[in-house]
């Protein structure tokens, strides 16, 4: 998908870190530093432990296709179909999930349960987590 | 309890189809006067508004006249109003006209629902360049980088059932199959020409393994009811009796909450009108509300006969959204009353229904009604 003209995601407050992560090639999720516990998308407060000890924290990058999608509409100018929209579910923690793109793999061939790794495509200042098998 | 103190007396339809090139207003109107002589009340009489998503947070096409729209258009003395899109599903509307009721706020209040997204896509745009703005960016982000959309949803959703449950796209055709029967008996419906399973099939796909005849179809048109304190009701007989409300985030969780609310049981359910904005949602509420088992929704309905006009539980009745046209749930309520009115001429369930179920929404954003004679 390299080929992929992304559109931008807006940098807010609360997500700015999130998109810049990929910079250095470490995915990193919103990480409550009290009770150990992800979220994305990202909270500024725990909505387990309501602690607003809140950061982003390095993952591993590695997870498994939850569910996934062929999609075949040109919903952007510069994302042609067909390419694989999926749920990937996060090592770290069971229902942890990245809503991503899968890449480097045709897409017939992505399956429920695939392993995957993350990587990143960058557009404009923010660097999109995406994953290949 | 707020339910037995509010009764759905009237029930309001306007034109409806692709690109009426319509104003919303106008739809409204249609609607709301139509629904206010079906309770035999005047205008006069109306003295409180519902709707959703209300005329201010709303994107082009999917609503376009608020609550004080139509305060101001039917020159109508209101107690109490209404216009949100934060509710527990498109039918909140419904339920916050009964808690004002119930809370004696309001007296006849008048609920609507009104889209017209046909005719808003072809004067302002796609769906998705008209939803480009504030709260909306902010939700995008998730979603425009990795080129996702409205079908992506329902992809992810259908993929995820069939990989769970087993069930297969021939089973979940039966859906899109079985309202496009129905719509054929509905002049109001969208689309009307039969339909085979095999058609289903051949069906392009849109995100795999939605297809085409997953999707609900955009559509311009207004529903309206009226929903009445029960003790001021003379005529009660054509009275639709709203026996339990469910209003909590989450399939399970408004299921749960309706049957918490009443001695009926879903074995007593003999129709359902359930969301269908993708036909996978009709199966997640089916098992939600308990119509059949857990990941049994496909078997269920396999072959179509079970959820056809004279099966055991008669489905989506007007053809649903999938063939009708998407009124966000209010097509649905305004199905369930009709039927149970046994007013809905040639496409009238053969045995007259009395216990219905109604549901809106998906995942977080969800509300369900029992409906009684
Ligand atoms: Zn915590």
């Amino acid at each position: 998908m390299s080929d992929m003209q992304r559109v931008a995601p807006p940098l807010t407050t609360r997500t700015a870190d999130f998109w810049r992560s990929g910079a250095d090639g470490v995915l990193r999720i919103a990480h409550c530093r009290a009770c150990n516990f992800y979220m994305h998308p990202p909270q500024p407060l725990c909505r387990r432990c309501h602690s607003t000890d809140v950061g982003f924290d390095p993952v591993s990058g590695k997870g498994t296709v939850h569910s996934f999608t062929i999609n075949r509409y040109q919903w952007k100018p510069g994302m042609p179909p067909p390419y694989v929209i999926a749920d990937v579910e996060l090592e770290e923690q069971a229902g942890l999930f990245v809503q991503t793109n899968i890449v480097g793999v045709a897409v017939e061939d992505v399956a429920i349960g695939m392993k995957v790794a993350v990587e990143f495509e960058q557009a404009e200042e923010a660097f999109i987590p995406v994953f290949r098998p | 309890m707020i339910e037995g103190k509010a009764l759905i007396t009237g029930v309001g339809i306007s034109d409806c189809g692709r690109r009426l090139g319509r104003d919303p207003w106008s739809l409204t109107a249609q609607a709301a006067l139509a629904a206010i002589a079906d309770a035999g009340l005047t205008p006069a009489e109306i003295d409180g508004v519902s709707t959703y998503p209300g005329a201010l947070a709303s994107t082009p096409g999917m609503s376009g006249a608020g609550a004080d729209d139509m305060r101001s258009l039917l020159g109508l003395n209101l107690r109490w109003y209404n216009g949100a899109s934060e509710l527990p599903g498109q039918l909140g509307a419904i339920v916050t006209a009964m808690a004002a009721i119930g809370a004696g706020l309001a007296n006849h209040v008048l609920c609507f629902r009104t889209v017209w997204e046909s005719s808003a896509q072809t004067q302002i745009g796609s769906r998705s360049e008209t939803m480009r703005s504030g709260v909306q960016r902010e939700r995008s982000q998730w979603i425009d980088p990795i080129g996702a959309s409205h079908s992506t949803y329902g992809g992810l959703t259908m993929q995820r059932y069939m990989y769970e449950s087993g069930t297969t796209r021939e089973q979940i055709g039966q859906i899109a199959v079985v309202a496009r029967a129905n719509a054929a008996l509905n002049p109001a419906a969208v689309y009307r020409d039969p339909m085979s399973l095999d058609d289903y099939l051949a069906s392009r796909m849109i995100s795999d393994p939605l297809c085409l005849y997953d999707c609900d179809v955009p559509m311009d048109g207004s529903v309206a009811f009226i929903v009445s304190r029960a003790d001021l009701v003379n005529d009660a007989k054509r009275g639709i009796n709203i026996a339990a409300i469910g209003s909590a985030p989450g399939f399970d969780e408004a299921a749960a909450m309706m049957w918490s609310r009443t001695d009926l049981k879903p074995a007593d359910v003999d129709m359902a009108q359930l969301y269908d904005g993708f036909s996978v949602l009709t199966l997640r509420w089916m098992e939600a509300l308990g119509l059949c088992p857990r990941n049994e929704g496909g078997r269920f309905i396999e072959g179509g006969h079970r959820i056809a006009r004279d099966g055991e539980l008669p489905l989506n009745t007007n053809g649903g959204q999938l063939s009708g046209g998407r009124m966000h749930g209010f097509g649905a309520l305004h199905e369930a009353c009709v039927q149970l009115r046994g007013e809905a001429g040639e496409r009238q369930v053969p045995k007259r229904p009395q216990v219905t179920a109604v549901s809106s929404g998906a995942e977080a954003f969800t509300s369900c009604l029992l409906l009684t004679l």
